[in-house]
Parts: C-alpha cells; sequence; structure tokens
C-alpha cells in the first residue's frame, strides 16, 4: 500500500518514470490485462506484416511451393542480377520516377493554393460548398475514378461533347500513350485536391490571430498576409507531406495504373509494382518478383530516412 | 480575416475579385463531370450515345437503371461488399483500439518496443508476393477471411486512435478508476469507450470506405465469380469492358442498340455503386476532418 500511496501523492510524476519505486516486473503483473488487450492487433500485425518481412528471404532463393520459404535452395543475388540487367530495368525505373515526380510536382502546389484561397473568401456559404464538391472525389473508389475517366473521354464523353459545341472534331484521348502519365496525374489532383486542402486549411486556422492583427495594423495587403504569416504558417506541413510523398516516390498507385494499363500505353504505364504483379501473380515467377519487390522496399526505405534527415537538417520539420 | 467591416484597399478588392473567381473555376473543375456522369446515367440511351448529354439529363429515362437492377453479378457483388464491408470494420475498429488503449497508457511498461514494433510496418514490409504467399498457405483463398483480415490492422489509424486516448483522456481518471478497483479492462470498457464516440465513428468510417472502395485484394485473392465484391465486378465490367451477361438481357435489339444501352448503363452503374458512400458523405466530412485533425496534431 505505501507504494499506492506515494502513486496518489506523487501523481503522475511516478507513473513517468519507468524504473522508479516498484520493479518492472510487478508492473507488468498489475497491468497484464494492458498486455491481453494489445495482443490481438499485434498478433494481426505480427501474422500480416512480420511473417511477409521474413518470407521475402524467397527473393534470394529458387522458391518451390513444395518445398516452402526455408527449403527452397539458395540462389543469392541471381533475380537480382536478371531484373538490373533486363532491357525492362530502365523502363522500368524510368517510368516509374517520372510518374511518381510528375505526380509530386503537380500535387503539392494545388492544395495549397485551394486552401490559402478558401481561407480568404468571404462567403462562408461559397467556402462550404467549394470545400464539399472538392473534397468529394476523394472518397470514389478507383475503379470508379478510372471509369469516369474512361467515359469521360469516350467518344459519347462530355469532352468531346464540349469540343462539340464549339464544332471541334471528336478525339480520342485514351488511345494516345503521350497523355498517359498526364490523365494519370491530372485525375489524380482532381480526386485529392480537396482532401490535402482540408490539412492546410486545418493548419492556417492554427496560426495565431495575432500575427494578423499586428499585420492589419501595419497595413499589410491580403497578398502580403498570405506570403509572410499563412506561407511560413503551413509550411511545416507542407514539408510533412513532401516527405511522405517523397519517401514512397517508388510506390505509385499502381492500383489504379493497373486499371489504366493497356497494350497501347504499356511503353510508357508499366512501372516496378505492376510488373511485379504481372511476373508474380500472372506469370508466377514468386522469386523473381519478390527481388524487384524487395529491392522496391529498400529503396523506399532509404528514401524515407533520407528525406526525413534532410528535413531534420534543413527545416527543424521532421517526422521525428 | 477577423473583422468583416474593415474596409478594403484598392488592390485587396482585385485580390477577392480574383480569389473567388478561382474558387469558382475550382468548383467547376471538380463538379460539372460528376454532374455530367449523373445527368447522362438518367437520359436516354440515344441521347448519350448522340453526344448531347451535358450537366441535365436529356430525354430522362430509368432505362440503365432498370438493366443493371437485373443483373445478378451485380447485385451479388454489392451484397458480397455489404458483408465484406460489415465483417472487416468490425473487425478492424476492434483491433484498432484494443491495440491504441495500451498504447495511450503511462502505465504500461513496453510501450516503446511495441510501438516501434508499429511503426517498422509502415517503413518496410515484405511485399505483395510474400504476402500473397502467406494468404495462399493459410487457405484462406477464395474465403471472406482473405478480404477482412491481412489489412484489418492500419498502423496509421491505431495512432490516431492512441493520440485520441491520450488527448482526451487525462491520467488522473485512469488513477482514480484504479483507486475505486477497476481492472484495466474495465477501465477501458466502462470510461474509455463512452468516451471515445468521435474516434470510434472516424474509425468506423475510415475502414469501411477503404474496404468498401478496394477492389485489388479481390483481384488476387479470389478466383470465384460468387465472392466478387462490387470493385471488381466494376472493374471487369467497366474498365475491362465484359458485359457479357449484361448483354443478354437485352438480346434480341441489334447492335446499335445494344452499343448504346451499354453506354447509358455504364454511367448509371457508376452512379449506383458510389450510392452508399454518397449517403454517408455529409457524416463523412465531418468525421474525417475530425481525424484528420487528430492524426494531424500527432503529425
Amino acid at each position: 500500500m505505501a507504494a499506492a500511496d506515494a502513486v496518489i501523492q506523487k501523481g503522475r510524476k511516478v507513473l513517468k518514470q519507468p524504473g522508479a519505486g516498484s520493479s518492472l516486473s510487478k508492473r507488468i503483473l498489475k497491468h497484464w490485462q494492458l498486455y491481453l488487450l494489445i495482443l490481438p492487433s499485434l498478433l494481426s500485425v505480427i501474422i500480416f506484416k512480420y511473417i511477409p518481412m521474413y518470407g521475402v528471404q524467397i527473393a534470394f532463393r529458387d522458391y518451390q511451393p513444395a518445398k516452402g520459404f526455408m527449403g527452397s535452395p539458395w540462389v543469392g543475388l541471381k533475380y537480382f542480377q536478371d531484373f538490373f540487367s533486363s532491357y525492362q530495368f530502365s523502363r522500368l525505373l524510368i517510368n516509374t520516377l517520372s510518374i511518381s515526380i510528375y505526380s509530386l510536382l503537380a500535387l503539392l502546389p494545388v492544395p495549397v493554393i485551394l486552401a490559402l484561397s478558401l481561407n480568404e473568401t468571404r462567403w462562408r456559404f461559397f467556402k462550404k460548398s467549394v470545400q464539399t464538391i472538392t473534397y468529394a472525389p476523394y472518397f470514389i473508389s478507383t475503379v470508379v475514378l478510372v471509369s469516369i475517366i474512361f467515359q469521360f473521354l469516350s467518344p459519347y464523353g462530355l469532352l468531346n461533347n464540349l469540343l462539340g459545341l464549339f464544332g471541334i472534331e471528336k478525339v480520342d484521348l485514351m488511345a494516345n500513350p503521350a497523355l498517359f502519365k498526364s490523365l494519370y496525374v491530372w485525375s489524380g489532383v482532381w480526386q485529392q485536391a480537396g482532401y490535402y486542402a482540408v490539412i492546410y486549411l486545418a493548419a492556417l486556422a492554427g496560426i495565431n490571430s495575432e500575427l494578423y492583427e499586428a499585420a492589419w495594423i501595419d497595413g499589410a495587403s491580403t497578398l502580403q498576409k498570405i506570403i509572410h504569416i499563412d506561407l511560413p504558417g503551413i509550411m511545416p506541413t507542407i514539408i510533412i507531406i513532401l516527405i511522405l510523398n517523397t519517401a514512397s516516390i517508388l510506390n505509385v498507385d499502381y492500383q489504379k495504373i493497373l486499371l489504366m494499363q493497356n497494350q497501347l500505353n504499356m511503353e510508357v504505364s508499366d512501372v516496378i509494382s505492376t510488373y511485379v504483379y504481372r511476373q508474380g501473380l500472372v506469370s508466377v515467377q514468386y522469386s523473381f518478383s519478390s527481388a524487384i519487390g524487395l529491392f522496391n522496399s529498400v529503396i523506399s526505405m532509404i528514401l524515407f530516412y533520407g528525406v526525413n534527415f534532410m528535413a531534420r537538417k534543413y527545416s527543424e520539420t521532421s517526422l521525428w | 480575416m477577423a473583422n468583416n467591416k474593415q474596409i478594403l484597399s484598392h488592390s485587396d478588392r482585385i485580390f477577392h475579385i480574383f480569389n473567388n473567381l478561382f474558387l469558382i473555376i475550382c468548383f467547376i473543375v471538380v463538379f460539372f463531370p460528376l454532374a455530367n456522369v449523373v445527368a447522362q446515367s438518367f437520359s436516354s440511351p440515344a441521347s448519350v450515345v448522340s453526344g448531347k448529354v451535358l450537366f441535365l439529363p436529356v430525354k430522362p429515362s430509368l432505362i440503365g437503371y432498370k438493366n443493371i437492377m437485373e443483373d445478378r453479378e451485380l447485385l451479388s457483388g454489392f451484397l458480397n461488399s455489404f458483408i465484406y464491408t460489415v465483417l472487416g470494420t468490425l473487425i478492424s475498429v476492434a483491433l484498432t483500439v484494443t491495440g491504441a488503449y495500451p498504447l495511450a497508457r503511462k502505465t504500461f511498461a513496453g510501450k516503446k518496443v511495441f510501438t516501434w514494433i508499429f511503426t517498422f510496418t509502415m517503413i518496410f514490409n515484405g511485399g505483395l508476393i510474400p504476402t500473397y504467399l502467406l494468404v495462399k498457405d493459410l487457405n484462406m483463398r477464395d474465403t471472406v477471411w482473405a478480404m477482412v483480415l491481412p489489412n484489418a490492422v492500419a498502423v496509421w489509424n491505431l495512432f490516431i486512435a492512441r493520440a485520441f486516448f491520450e488527448n482526451t483522456i487525462p491520467d488522473g481518471l485512469y488513477e482514480a478508476a484504479e483507486l475505486d478497483g477497476c481492472n484495466d479492462i474495465r477501465i477501458f470498457t466502462s470510461i474509455v469507450l463512452p468516451l471515445s464516440k468521435p474516434i470510434l465513428a472516424v474509425l468506423v468510417l475510415f475502414y469501411a470506405i477503404g474496404i468498401w472502395n478496394n477492389y485489388f485484394d479481390g483481384l488476387i485473392y479470389l478466383t470465384k465469380a460468387s465472392k466478387f465484391p462490387l470493385q471488381l465486378v466494376l472493374r471487369n465490367v467497366l474498365i475491362k469492358s465484359q458485359m457479357q451477361t449484361i448483354l443478354q438481357a437485352s438480346s434480341g435489339q441489334d447492335q446499335s442498340e445494344i452499343m448504346a444501352l451499354t453506354e447509358v448503363m455504364k454511367y448509371s452503374i457508376i452512379v449506383f455503386s458510389s450510392l452508399p458512400v454518397m449517403l454517408l458523405y455529409p457524416f463523412i466530412q465531418k468525421y474525417f476532418v475530425k481525424g484528420i485533425m487528430i492524426g494531424s496534431v500527432k503529425g
């Protein structure tokens, strides 16, 4: 009971110190129910996330289903060498990087501008309407989004109907591989700009209102307020989103690309992750595609740490 | 900002004109394609293929909807998705809150280790193929479990829930409950959960929409068409243009009529399949924003 009394008297301080007072094992025993509670989610993550990490060793083995992860013969870096020396490699890497960077550059400024703009409008109802509508596409499923793109561009779709109003002849944009990347990127901007704008609006709401009062007294124009108060105010949020997006630069939205892919645009639309899907699950080359997947994961992890490190060093904002 | 009555300078007035103009353009760019899809779905097949439909139905008709209601594949997809979504959301939310609650307790020894175990899965993963092989080895393919278990815990959501518990439930409350002889599970069910309705709503919506909108797990784990979720049926019908079953309903008509009908039906399917999410949209908007805020506090 003495220990309990100490806890009451000193309150949180005692609880915060891990080694203080009662021993660790006592604390674990006393709170065994917490371990029981965390067990299901922990098991779920260990089974469905950590076992596949262990299973990724098939990238170094000639995987044969009958022999399992451990029993299959070791082949070392064979599949990595196969991949790096294949004629596909440079094409996949270039497509992946160009689609990601294009996407990154397009998706960064649009939501920032949208949020700043929404923040400035004085008509509350108007602001709410624009926000509601621009946010809605985020909840459309990938399949429906891609169908809408297809229908939009079809010979009887909205685009051609509008062009028809101006007497312009019908065009078939889906058949043009040169436009694949732009379609992918700008439909993504269309879908996600409202979502990211909400994040920036939340950040804008957190800016100290004294700053605006000071600016008002100094006679700053709206544009000056945006440049000198709003933008610096949301810069940490922008950097965090940039970190997250840069780290996932190799993880393009392959579920969407897979839907938009066809024989005509394969040359520009094939990326590392769609190739992994095709080689692994369509052509059943488990080891080869695991190796490519592992390559992808490792580069992503390095990028994640690298970008976070740079952000911490140069901007004082980082994930940790 | 704060003072609406402040007098605008000349340059500010110009700024506001352009600003509102920009917002109107944003509104149009997002709204009109959506309005067009709805308008096309309610138009007659002939008007759709003649390219007359812009933002209002032309010669309004329900023929597209009438035809998709007779399509078995689509309805079974709808039903399957409903089952996967309800079951999956229940499992995911239960796992997420029970996982997040101990991590929010200061008295929980090993907090750092457990947090790290969860965090690491966000940074590195085994990839598509090893995960697929695991699901295959567990004989989960072609079962409902493949749809709801592999991604049951979204670590990001778990951290949002933890942040919510940490921010809304003061340590003093735990201490008081412990003094009253409450055990940790009792504290969770009688104190924490009743105080956590907003985060439960956020998690339910996050997970439900994620599962409802997912086609990929169905594509890789399911082979039996009778188990396909709606999104996979949609993919086959809308994107791979496998309209055979649907076309049977309209056999006996000539080729161009069938094509026109198919076109309307595609629009009707898009609207029909988005209906559940759109009906929930007012709630979604309210709670998703809240969820994002909680997430960004922790950031």
